[in-house]
């Protein structure tokens, strides 16, 4: 199975990968997934004033599943929290052009949206 | 060296050219049916047939009458199976084999199951994927037909002990099969030392031509009978129907004389090079893990799991090398190889391993190239891996609550 342009382009040049501190102030880590299905990604967003300013991902997958976690961190920077909980699975596998059995790769990108944007709201909350 | 490398020789390996130029007049001048009794050409063919026979039949130490070709081991497999619980159902309906088989024998048993009634015992392996010769024993009943055995496994290249099977069965009258389809032509391979009643090996997996096969059948003590499973003219003796392909199987026997000839020098060679593959890798990285068993496997094979690094990740960022992965992602189904988690081996190594089978025509540069490629990928993709930061922040892993999915 031949890989499109833009998958072996994020798997070349995976963009923001990385880690924040989780205990620092304005970030919310989502990490989902599982080794013994083959992926698990950290996702990490870097809020201020409602605004993601930053975010960064670690990912244990195929290619398909590091550039989805790779492009999810390129959408998120500069979206408000709102808008980062809009982004859809499907969004990412048209813009990565993933086949069929790769959908479940964007799943777990939008999966570990969600979980970083829940975190980030936790703490935000318990202050 | 040329790009890209080849070290998937488990998958298929490249014509010998030698095998080629044996072949190529048998597509043009001398393309008789060796079938046709009556004329020149046939006479021909048949010859060419019946010297690859003899060839083939050296390799393993049967006579060339106990040669039965197919198209290849898949159809050797099929029909050993089939062709054995066909005949013999009178005597019995249980058939033995193990857990790591290749699908061709483990999905003909699981039809055998369901559409003849057949019950199969599945053995499970040992942590380096061999199986156990007294748990044979102990699978064996009063209605039992036939043990198959693979002789060496096709992803992690253990060797089974078949001669001590083979001694079973035949203590117990019960017919052996051996699909040795990885074993052929890379290590002695002895059907009478070995108790051996029927054997499937093709040809493009030892240098020869792809679309050709053969299935060894015994011809005495005992007398191995099986039902055809496809009907026609008669030919290899009744049990397989269907016009010879002549070039391919005067190729079969080239690539078996050339593998006589030069077996005992690749193997040394290649286990020297997959020795080296092997140090070089574990002495720069940690956490890789020998998937099969250390000393008891094919000279050719390595295969080895990198924690922390999903397999089919680790081929990307090694595109110009052609590898294979026991990783989900490299399958249809997503589940990683069932050969491994037999073994033992977590779910989250299996997803993390990698096959390496050299071959004849593998350099020592290649091999180099190689090590240093996965090396540099594996150090990179653990860069990337949140599993491998969890690592060394010295989280254990398996006390993680994931969320599977």
């Amino acid at each position: 199975m031949a890989y499109s342009e833009k998958v072996v382009d994020h798997f070349n040049n995976p963009r923001n990968m990385g880690s924040f501190k989780k205990e620092e102030d304005g970030v919310g880590t989502g990490i989902v997934g599982a080794p013994e299905c083959g992926d698990v990604m950290k996702l990490q967003i870097k809020v201020q004033n409602d605004t993601i300013v930053d975010a960064k991902f670690k990912t244990f997958g195929c290619g398909s599943a590091i550039a989805s976690s790779s492009l999810a961190t390129e959408w998120l920077k500069g979206k408000t929290v709102e808008e980062a909980g809009k982004i859809k699975n499907t969004d990412i596998v048209q813009e990565l052009n993933l086949p069929p059995v790769k959908i479940h790769c964007s799943v777990l990108a939008e999966d570990a949206i969600k979980a970083a944007l829940a975190d980030y709201q936790k703490k935000a909350d318990s202050k | 060296m040329k790009f890209p490398i080849y070290l998937d020789n488990h998958a298929t390996t490249p014509m010998d050219p030698r095998v080629l130029e044996t072949m190529l007049p048998y597509f043009t001048e001398k393309f008789g049916n060796a079938a046709s009794r009556n004329h020149a050409f046939g006479w021909e063919a048949e010859e060419g047939v019946e010297t690859a026979r003899k060839q083939i039949a050296k390799l393993i130490h049967a006579d060339a009458k106990e040669i039965v070709f197919t198209s290849g081991a898949t159809e050797s497999n099929n029909l050993a199976l089939k062709g054995v619980v066909e005949m013999y159902h009178e005597k019995g309906d249980h058939i033995i084999t193990s857990s790591t088989e290749h699908r061709a024998v483990l999905d003909t048993a699981k039809t055998l199951e369901t559409k003849r009634g057949v019950k199969v015992t599945y053995l499970p392996v040992d942590k380096f994927g061999m199986v156990n010769p007294e748990d044979v024993r102990n699978a064996i009943t009063d209605k039992t037909i036939l043990i198959s055995v693979m002789f060496a496994n096709n992803e992690i290249g253990t060797i089974n002990p078949i001669k001590e099977i083979g001694k079973i069965a035949k203590e117990k009258g019960i017919l052996f099969h051996c699909d040795a389809t990885q074993g052929v032509g890379k290590v002695p391979i002895n059907v009478q030392e070995m108790g051996i009643d029927l054997m499937s090996f093709s040809a493009h997996k030892i240098y020869g031509p792809k679309g050709i096969g053969a299935l060894y059948v015994r011809k005495k003590n005992p007398r191995v009978r099986i039902a055809a499973q496809m009907d026609g003219g008669g030919h290899e003796r009744g049990m397989r129907s269907g016009t010879l392909p002549v070039p391919l199987i005067v190729g079969f026997g080239k690539a078996c004389e050339l593998c006589e000839q030069e077996m005992a020098a690749d193997a040394a060679r290649l286990s020297v090079m997959r020795d080296r593959l092997h140090a070089t890798i574990t002495k720069a990285l940690e956490d890789v893990y020998l998937n099969g068993h250390p000393t008891e496997r094919l000279p050719h094979n390595l295969n080895i799991s990198f924690a922390y690094v999903e397999g089919e990740s680790l081929l990307m960022g090694c595109k110009e090398i052609a590898l294979s992965s026991g990783s989900a992602c490299t399958s249809a189904t997503l589940e990683p190889s069932y050969v491994l988690r037999a073994l033992g081996v977590g779910a989250e190594l299996a997803h993390s391993s990698i096959r390496f089978g050299l071959g004849r025509f593998t350099l020592d540069e290649e091999v180099d190239y190689a090590a240093k490629k996965i090396i540099e990928t594996v150090t990179k993709l653990r860069e990337m891996s949140p599993l491998y930061e969890m690592a060394k922040e010295g989280i254990d892993l398996k006390t993680v609550q994931w969320a599977a999915h």
